[in-house]
């Protein structure tokens, strides 16, 4: 790896921090905002708290200081992901958060690859035929399905492959009350996966079988593709190792850009299919009205979003250094 | 007027503003033609779809017309899609034009805060800021011009990038025209396609927003929308599960119309881009 590789990923990694500092900052002064004093806020139970916890509160996050000392306190806390103790379940909000995470990154991480590979292959396909039945079938269906709400074709997935069919099931992570263990588990849960996942990924289909369709026409009109297919190349040859490769760069790269976007998602799914992540979580926070909570997920799902674009950046600076130079 | 000669030439433009159309007009007269509130109790709870004349579309959980409370949700989910993409606007133009037309360090400045705001979850914002300012339509629609605006600035900034070194912009320097004037009468113009081409899309896409937040239960509790409609009968989707797929399917339709619209715009205002994409 050169110095200037090393460089870019430290500069990266300052403004991931930047970033996080800014929202930080941010959700302390939304804290303010909410209704209710800031200790009821913090202590996630607007008006029904002891007195003696609030006091306590009101110490720790030293709220009969002045303000700035106060953001001081919160964002340096903040940043050491101490985000205080919610007074319902009586555990620290952060671990409470990461109790949950492993469902969310299961969940998103399933539905990321569902979409990229079905996307991908949609939009090549449609590319290939052109202008043909099955170019009109696909382009149709992303259309479709890009101006779906989420939650009501979750809802949907839900009453058709869960309550009708009965083949799915449609609530929660694992079969309630059965104590699975070794593949038994892995198939168990693999089984509620697939509808939170395939409609999660299904947006998102949508949205990378349209980019991978357009950037394929596009790149197929170049230069470098008519000598190809000049000097006698085999057409799927040519697809394959002349457009896909450079047509899917773009693609990629959006696609990338989009991962909060799937954090996002992941509350309505979560939602509707009672999945035990942290979009659930939110959910469940802003039912509770516990706005402490509620921050510290939207500052770890935001965290998550700048660790995966770092990670990103940093993989594409590796397989491409060309991009390390155009910044 | 060739914008629109081409537009009305285009038929997928066209059936996504006709229903785009049709939509709108049931939003501003249809409360006013249906009588009808959609909070009353008109009739037995879950009566289903197509047994009673006068309520077409039957009634929800707690008997109330599911027919009115489309035709007023139309109202919400419009205003809100409109409203919202123009406050987005109103903040992202400026941003991006500044950030394009000076470049140097106001461009790094501006850009770097937009990061910011692409890198935030967006719904994930949304819904903090409409739970901690209290769900209401204001709330609602400034949320959602908030995290809607970096896409627009992003794109204008581009614009006024590459336009900026234009001869007639030149010229207008040498002239001695004010760099305002510059900004609003010479380079703005010649950007509006792409940020028309935008704003379509930005429509279809705050609809969605809205519907997600009040199915979430941030939707302003005096309105009826159709995302409430679809999380009030979540939990007897078994039972009845027309009520929540009607209103999930006038959502579909209107972003699908909007989306249309969009694409045929950019067909019609962008015809060398869009001509590698459909001839």
């Amino acid at each position: 790896m050169s110095i200037q590789t090393l460089l870019y990923i430290a500069g990266r990694l300052v403004k991931g921090g930047v970033v996080l500092l800014v929202i930080a900052i941010f959700n302390f002064f939304l804290i303010r905002m909410a209704p209710g004093d800031p200790a009821q806020v913090l202590a996630g139970e607007a008006g029904a708290t002891d007195e003696i916890f609030l006091q306590q509160l009101r110490e720790q996050f030293g709220l009969d200081q002045p303000l700035y000392y106060q953001l001081w306190i919160y964002v340096s806390n903040l940043m050491q992901f101490d985000m205080g103790i919610t007074y319902r379940q009586q555990m620290p909000v952060f671990d409470l958060i990461m109790e949950r995470m492993p469902a969310t990154l299961l969940l998103t991480g399933a539905a990321f690859l569902l979409s990229l590979v079905l996307g991908i292959l949609a939009g090549v396909v449609a590319a290939a035929k052109h202008r043909q039945w099955l170019d009109s079938v696909i382009t149709v269906a992303a259309l479709i399905f890009y101006a779906t709400p989420l939650f009501w074709l979750a809802m949907m997935a839900a009453l058709f492959f869960s309550v009708y069919l009965d083949w799915l099931p449609s609530f929660g992570m694992q079969t309630v009350g059965e104590n699975f263990t070794g593949w038994q588990k892995v198939k168990d849960i693999g089984l509620h996966l697939i509808l939170p996942a395939a409609t999660l990924g299904l947006f998102f289909t949508a949205v990378y079988a349209r980019m991978t369709r357009t950037s394929m026409i596009e790149t197929s009109r170049l230069d470098f593709v008519k000598t190809a297919k000049a000097k006698g190349m085999k057409p799927s040859r040519v697809t394959t190792h002349h457009i896909l490769r450079n047509a899917l760069l773009p693609v990629v790269t959006l696609a990338g850009l989009q991962a909060g976007q799937l954090i996002g998602g992941a509350v309505l799914t979560e939602t509707v299919f009672a999945w035990p992540g942290i979009g659930r979580l939110m959910f469940e926070a802003l039912f509770q009205r516990d706005y402490n909570l509620l921050l510290g997920v939207f500052f770890i799902s935001s965290a998550m979003v700048v660790l995966f674009n770092l990670v990103t950046d940093v993989i594409y600076c590796i397989v491409d250094p060309r991009i390390e130079l155009s910044k | 007027m060739n914008v629109i000669k081409s537009l009305t030439q285009n038929k997928v433009a066209m059936v996504g503003f006709s229903i785009l159309f049709i939509f709108v007009v049931i939003a501003l007269i249809g409360p006013y033609l249906y009588d009808g509130s959609p909070w009353r109790m008109v009739q037995r709870p879950f009566l289903p779809p197509f047994q009673n004349s006068n309520y077409l579309l039957g009634t929800d959980t707690l008997g109330r017309d599911v027919l009115a409370g489309l035709i007023y949700g139309a109202r919400i989910s419009l205003l809100v899609g409109f409203v919202s993409t123009i406050i987005a606007l109103l903040i992202g133009i400026p941003l991006g034009a500044y950030a394009g037309y000076y470049g140097g360090w106001v461009d790094e400045v501006l850009m770097r805060f937009t990061e910011i705001f692409q890198t935030v979850p967006s719904f994930a914002l949304a819904v903090v800021l409409v739970a901690i300012f209290e769900p209401s339509v204001y709330s609602i629609t400034g949320a959602i011009a908030i995290v809607s605006w970096p896409p627009v600035a992003r794109l204008v900034r581009g614009e006024f990038l590459s336009l900026r070194s234009q001869e007639y912009v030149l010229a207008a320097k040498l002239n001695g025209q004010t760099n305002r004037n510059i900004i609003l009468r010479e380079i703005l113009p010649n950007s509006l396609s792409p940020i028309i081409v935008l704003a379509s899309l930005m429509v279809a896409s705050a609809i969605l927003l809205e519907s997600s937040l009040s199915f979430l239960g941030l939707g302003d509790p005096a309105i009826m929308s159709w995302g409430y409609m679809i999380g009030a009968a979540k939990t007897v989707i078994r039972q009845a599960w027309w009520l929540s797929f009607i209103p999930g399917v006038a959502i579909a339709i209107t972003v699908l119309s909007l989306n249309l619209l969009g694409e045929g715009l950019n067909e019609a205002l962008n015809p060398k881009l869009s001509g590698n994409r459909e001839n």
